[in-house]
């Protein structure tokens, strides 16, 4: 059985955030010195740790302009696939995700 | 010399257990006692008496303290501090030698500190407020079986609360019936369900029965959503091993999680910890019973030092409370035990009840669980309170929604994904809440009718425990 709306990351429970809101995330993600990803898998019903990551994780960036522009190339190549970003907080003690959320759905 | 070895009584104090002048070692287990004497037993007194019963004294002289090197082993008050605005009470701070404790024991610990101590006849009173557990001693505990960032990589859940709640009416309720409301619940967008303290496996609803329902109601509601869900399957019972059997079917069902309560004991929480690591399922305590202990802060043991004890014991959640809900709870005492189930190296801080020091030397965080009278209309403030490593549990808030339990879990998963968004964004949530719910409510209609049922539901009752080390802000 396929899930009508696939309900993980965080904010699956709002309207799709809009690019702008996307990047206000972001920025809160680098303030807290966050690695930012992007993953996207064909899997409409997806359960698994692992999607295919676009790319390595972007250390180190000053403003989330790169990010979302990686955004866009993913979703360029990928318009029917679940895309999530994902910050990463490597601190001693965390050295996990720290944000995760779904910015393309399948149509 | 003579006269310390003398039959007959003595003072406590003068048989060393009042040393004003020891400097705690590094290695050395620490409390704070709140001590409130008889009246004319002098303060130093009172507190050398708390040292001695707490480790080697008894109530006379015993010549056979000449076999042991006896002041090696024997508590030592060493600091009197006056509680203000209380003349009649006393915090008197007691170092014991590692050498007391048996390795990776919270029965032993606890026989040791509160064992005999809390009905002696020269103190009207007396409460365990705080331990420092030094990291020697941490280190021989196992800790939580996963903590907090396994757990979020297991539920792949990252960057907010998690949601929960407790299945009503707690009792009576068919396992058909019940799993119906974990199904609502979980479906309409909770992380949890739970079983509460005192379901078991009574004559209306067995464990097995209720166990393979709920388990039907998560890997649906799984289905449905992509996410993955739990349901705190509680295996409470009389013995180990009517545990470990339930343990063992929750486990085989594939559930991630089993519950159970503080008042299987301390040495069965350890037990079940154990199990939980060596099986890959999360566990969840539910700390029944803790009020009659640690509530009245003049008698029994706060709630901070059970925190630690349990983090020690090794569960991955434990109930700490809401200071915004129905259940006892001074708001900076409660932000005290969120730091102490959370935080891997704490400084003293007097305003939240932390007098010692305490370094967890990287043993993994417990989930903090915030249950008991709370709401959506509440997010912003559980948000700023507790921040996102915290299960907040809506049962009645979910259960009771107006148009039904799946609407009252959206409702409180719409509140809180939009408070953390515009927290994220910095908005001022503690003055901007109110208007972001109402935003989100304009988008949700399950979130409009919470709003509108419980939006102004408060519990404002003056707390009956605070810290006391300097004057409470109210």
């Amino acid at each position: 059985m396929s899930p009508t709306r696939v309900t993980q990351g965080t904010f699956s429970f709002l309207p799709d955030l809009t690019d702008d809101e996307i990047a206000a995330q972001l920025g809160y993600a680098l303030r807290n010195g966050w690695a930012i990803s992007i993953e996207h898998t064909d899997d409409p019903a997806p359960r698994n740790n692992y999607w295919d990551m676009w790319g390595l994780p972007m250390f180190d960036l000053p403003d989330p302009a790169a990010a979302l522009i990686e955004i866009g190339e993913c979703r360029r190549a990928h318009p029917d696939q679940h895309i999530r970003v994902s910050a990463y907080d490597a601190s001693y003690g965390r050295q996990t995700t720290a944000l995760s959320f779904i910015v393309n759905r399948p149509a | 010399m003579a006269e310390r070895w003398s039959a007959g009584v003595l003072q406590y104090a003068e048989m060393g257990y009042w040393q004003p002048d020891y400097e705690p070692k590094p290695t050395d287990v620490l409390a704070a006692f709140r001590v409130t004497p008889q009246p004319g037993v002098p303060p130093e007194e009172a507190g050398a008496a708390v040292a001695g019963e707490s480790s080697t004294a008894t109530w006379t002289v015993v010549w056979t303290d000449r076999l042991t090197a006896h002041e090696h082993y024997q508590g030592k008050c060493y600091r009197i501090d006056p509680v203000p605005g209380n003349p009649e009470q006393f915090m008197a701070y007691i170092a014991y030698d590692l050498d007391l404790f048996e390795e990776g024991s919270i029965a032993n610990l606890s026989s040791s500190v509160i064992g005999n101590v809390f009905g002696f006849k020269a103190l009207k009173a007396l409460r365990l407020e705080d331990m420092r557990i030094p990291p020697h001693y941490a280190k021989t505990f196992q800790g939580p079986a996963h903590g907090v960032v396994m757990e979020r990589e297991y539920l792949g859940k990252y960057g907010r609360p998690l949601l929960g709640a407790t299945v009503k009416p707690k009792l009576g309720l068919s396992a058909r019936n019940y799993g119906r409301v974990v199904y609502e619940a979980l479906r309409g967008g909770l992380d949890f369900t739970k079983d509460d303290e005192n379901i078991n496996s009574q004559p209306f609803m067995r464990w097995r029965d209720r166990f393979v329902h709920c388990m039907e109601a998560v890997t649906k509601a799984e289905q449905e959503t992509g996410e993955v869900k739990g349901h705190y399957l509680n295996v409470t019972a009389a013995t180990m091993e009517d545990m470990y059997e339930r343990a063992d079917f929750a486990k085989e069902l594939g559930s991630i999680v089993v519950m159970i309560d503080l008042t299987v004991g301390y040495t069965a929480i350890q037990s079940m910890a154990k199990w939980a690591r060596r099986n890959g399922v999360l566990l969840h305590l539910h700390r029944a019973g803790h009020s009659t202990y640690t509530r009245q802060k003049s008698h029994g043991v706060s709630f901070r030092v059970i925190a630690k004890w349990m983090r020690l014991a090794g569960v991955d959640h434990l109930h700490a409370g809401t200071a915004v809900g129905k259940l006892e709870g001074d708001p900076a005492s409660v932000r005290g035990y969120y730091e102490t189930l959370r935080c891997d190296k704490a400084d003293p801080d007097p305003v939240r009840g932390l007098y010692f020091e305490q370094d967890w030397v990287s043993t993994p965080a417990v989930m903090p669980v915030a249950s008991g009278g709370i709401h959506a209309g509440q997010m912003h403030q559980l948000l700023s309170l507790f921040g996102d490593d915290v299960i907040l549990q809506f049962g009645g808030g979910t259960i009771g929604h107006p148009m039904g339990i799946a609407a009252g879990a959206a409702a409180n998963r719409v509140a809180l994904e939009a408070m953390v968004k515009a927290r994220n964004e910095g908005r001022d949530i503690d003055f901007e809440g109110p208007d972001i719910l109402r935003a989100a409510a304009r988008r949700s209609p399950e979130l409009d009718a919470a709003l509108a049922t419980w939006g102004d539901v408060t519990f404002s009752y003056e707390s009956t425990d605070t810290p006391d080390l300097v004057v409470t802000p109210s």
